[in-house]
């Protein structure tokens, strides 16, 4: 019935998505990190964050 | 420009609720782990009262863990934190309080049915089906609420805690659903959909993957918020933390199967299990030197801070844990560890250091915030950071002992080619003493728990909660000249639900590869010609076994290894179990195998087993089983027997048509037939109305189907 697709597709399946992945992480903007893992530290006054980084300035 | 700043204010009510909820359902969870692990060789602490008995309050250790200490533990978390990266409100508060009280109300249920018999003999999923919908149903309110606020954010991006958030509840969702199809035969009992093989197969899946979307993602999520704001330093790598996730829910899904090794499951899906959960190896790691190197040029604070010192072991456990999960996969190792107090040392590393001291230190982090003040005493808390990480030890290690002791005594032989100990007991008598050392770590451990409810106690008490906490942002612009940057914001905007559809299809994927082959083809599951289905009182026997619990001491499936099939019989056949649902193949032996319990090589009288249920050690002195005296009082369930037929039936089991009306008359006569042999026995009060007949029945019947060949 054809199973034996399965395993290769699966295959497939997985290389592309890791593939996929490891591009899109590794082509991804600096800006883009920098903003994003100070995120959970906005809210903190103790915090002294650079504010000059906006989703604005990055995303145009 | 149009960046006007708002003011709105987060809801601490909700959080506050969450936590308290959080503290006290794990003290009771802990208080019924110390009971269950005193049962373990103080068999009188089962009071022989059906109600407080291992095979009932175990299930209730598990379930209040899971799904009360760490379940409030993950709203506690996501309510504090999705908020404030959101930079807004829940979206309703009423759907808040629904989720909230919702909750605890499936948790009282729980414990109730739980420790009433109601069970449908699947770890970790034993709620009953009304239990299974309600549960459904609040799972929608949290998402519901979660994706609504989502929507309705003032922060464009998504910070990667949220896409743990958000894989949590599509998988939790797509898990409980799939595992939980049941065919209700009454109210509070029900029938796996599943059988046997199948049934292992889809629990497994469910299995391992609560561990991974219940136990595990959400709380990375937390562990990715609160270890930087705890550490005032952003995430060591913001990449890894998404190749983290993606990883992660991609390869989880597929490693179910690797707590089915060398069972009678397909070899290729045992396969598929093992080489998935090895793989697994590469982003814990990678999540666990995330979250250690955010404190990178911090350590020094980790020394004056008991949050970050309860950080940091709680993601060491992760990564012990997660090293130990993928060795535990290999087939060699497993045939030590399943069925031995490893997994169980395995798992309380993961709970008590994982999830339990991540718990810890987010709260000690979080109440004095709400509250608007200090930690009440900080000392106390590094007390109770010492004695909590003492006490794992002391708990974890003697488990190591116990399932590397327990295993070499099973698998030797004498020179001669005989067992050496082919008394199951002697391997349990032998282990005791760790039984003992770990309920002393446990002890130790829920000591460290009271602190902190004394430390929160005094901290609430200084302080006052900030209901409404104010906060100010600008709204999220919603319009954009159309320029050349919009196709980038749409899809941005449309993140939230992507992320949830994206996750859904790569949790599916593994799901469908392992469980469609199996479904589908036929040769996967070899039925066996004798094999036929239960009689009406082995099938009632059958739901008494279920009741009581007894596949968690006991299991129904013997590996092929030369010591098992000398100890057991010959090694089990996935044809065998194609009437079981649910399955019973269980996951740790405090007792010996029972796959072929009723087999001419294991074959015990039916005053043997009257006997033993009675009191287990008047048939084997120094049992640590507990006594089921109520079995011989109990009038077994008649009544009930047509619309059980009937069920298997619907579920493809072959009775004939009609059967539904004859099985009465039928488990009369097979009732009076063994009250007529105990009588001859020497039991002269035998009656064939009672539980213990039945139970009885199915025990004999196990493993009898393939010697008529």
């Amino acid at each position: 019935m054809g199973i034996e697709i399965f395993p290769i597709i699966s295959l497939a399946i997985f290389f592309l998505f890791f593939t996929g992945l490891l591009i899109w992480v590794f082509t991804t903007k600096k800006q883009y990190v920098d903003y994003m893992e100070k995120l959970p530290l906005e809210d903190d006054n103790e915090m002294t964050m650079s504010k000059s980084f906006s989703h604005k300035s990055m995303i145009n | 420009m149009t960046q006007q700043t708002e003011r709105f204010y987060y809801d601490n009510k909700i959080v506050k609720l969450f936590a308290y909820a959080t503290i006290f359902w794990g003290v009771v969870g802990m208080l019924v782990g110390l009971l269950v692990a005193l049962q373990m060789y103080l068999p009188a602490l089962n009071f022989n009262y059906e109600f407080t008995t291992f095979g009932r309050t175990r299930p209730l250790h598990t379930n209040a863990v899971i799904f009360a200490f760490v379940g409030n533990g993950i709203f506690t978390g996501v309510y504090y934190s999705l908020q404030r990266l959101l930079k807004t409100r829940m979206w309703s508060d009423k759907l808040s309080l629904i989720n909230f009280w919702g909750w605890q109300l499936i948790i009282v249920s729980a414990a109730i049915t739980l420790l009433a018999g109601f069970t449908t003999g699947k770890e970790y999923a034993e709620l009953e089906w009304p239990i299974d919908i309600a549960i459904t149903l609040i799972w929608v309110v949290f998402g519901w609420n979660m994706f609504a606020t989502i929507l309705n954010r003032r922060e464009r991006h998504l910070y990667v805690a949220i896409w743990f958030y958000i894989g949590t509840f599509v998988t939790v969702a797509v898990l409980h659903v799939v595992n939980s199809f049941e065919l209700p035969v009454s109210f509070m009992k029900s029938y796996s959909w599943y059988a046997g093989v199948q049934d292992a197969l889809v629990q497994w899946w469910y299995g391992h993957n609560a561990v991974a979307f219940f136990l595990t993602t959400p709380y990375l999520g937390l562990m990715y918020y609160f270890l930087p704001k705890a550490a005032q330093r952003p995430v060591y790598s913001y990449k890894l933390s998404i190749i983290h996730f993606w990883a992660l829910i991609f390869l989880y899904i597929w490693a179910g199967p690797h707590h089915l090794l060398y069972t009678s499951l397909p070899e290729w899906a045992q396969t598929l299990g093992v080489v998935f959960s090895v793989m697994l190896i590469a982003p814990s790691w990678g999540g666990m030197i995330n979250g250690l190197l955010t404190l990178r040029g911090a350590w020094d604070k980790v020394r004056d801070s008991a949050v970050l010192k309860f950080f940091v072991v709680a993601v060491t456990a992760y990564g012990m844990a997660t090293f130990e999960g993928p060795t535990l996969s290999l087939k060699s190792v497993n045939a030590i560890s399943h069925y031995t107090d490893w997994t169980v040392g395995h798992v309380h590393i993961g709970a008590l250091g994982w999830n339990g001291f991540l718990t810890f230190g987010m709260l000690y982090w979080l109440i004095p915030k709400i509250f608007n003040t200090k930690l009440y005493s900080e000392k106390l808390a590094g007390v109770h950071f010492w004695i909590g990480t003492l006490g794992i030890l002391i708990y974890a290690v003697p488990l190591y002992f116990a399932g590397f002791t327990q295993y070499l005594m099973w698998q030797e032989f004498t020179p001669d080619g005989y067992l050496k100990y082919p008394n199951f007991l002697e391997t349990v008598i032998e282990i005791v003493p760790m039984y003992v050392t770990r309920s002393i770590g446990g002890t130790l451990y829920l000591v460290g728990a009271l602190m902190m409810v004394y430390n929160i106690i005094k901290t609430v008490k200084t302080g006052q909660l900030v209901e409404n906490e104010a906060a100010e942002a600008p709204a999220l612009a919603t319009e954009y000249a159309p320029h050349k940057g919009e196709h980038w914001h749409r899809v941005i905007e449309r993140r939230p639900v992507k992320l949830l559809v994206f996750s859904l299809i790569v949790i599916l994927i593994g799901g469908a590869v392992e469980m469609v082959p199996t479904f589908l083809v036929k040769s996967n599951v070899p039925t066996i010609e004798a094999v036929k289905p239960y009689t009406p009182l082995e099938l009632q026997g059958r739901d008494i076994y279920i009741k009581e619990g007894c596949y968690n001491c006991h299991s129904q499936m013997i590996r092929p290894f030369r010591h098992e099939v000398e100890r057991y019989g010959d090694y089990s056949k996935s044809g065998e179990f194609v009437y079981d649902h649910p399955f019973q193949w269980g996951s740790k032996r405090t007792g010996p195998d029972l796959a072929r319990e009723g087999s001419k090589k294991l074959r015990k009288s039916h005053s043997w087993h009257y006997n033993h249920m009675e009191d287990p050690t008047s048939m084997s002195p120094g049992s640590i089983m507990p006594a089921y005296p109520w079995l011989l009082e109990k009038d077994l369930d008649i009544e009930s027997t047509p619309a059980k037929i009937r069920a298997m039936q619907t579920l493809g089991v072959p009775y004939a048509d009609g059967y539904d009306q004859q099985a009465v008359d039928d488990l009369r006569k097979q009732a009076q037939e063994i009250a007529d042999q105990l009588k001859t026995e020497g039991i002269e009060q035998a009656d064939p109305n009672k539980e213990i007949i039945a139970l009885i029945a199915y025990l004999q019947r196990l493993g009898t189907d393939v010697e008529k060949n």
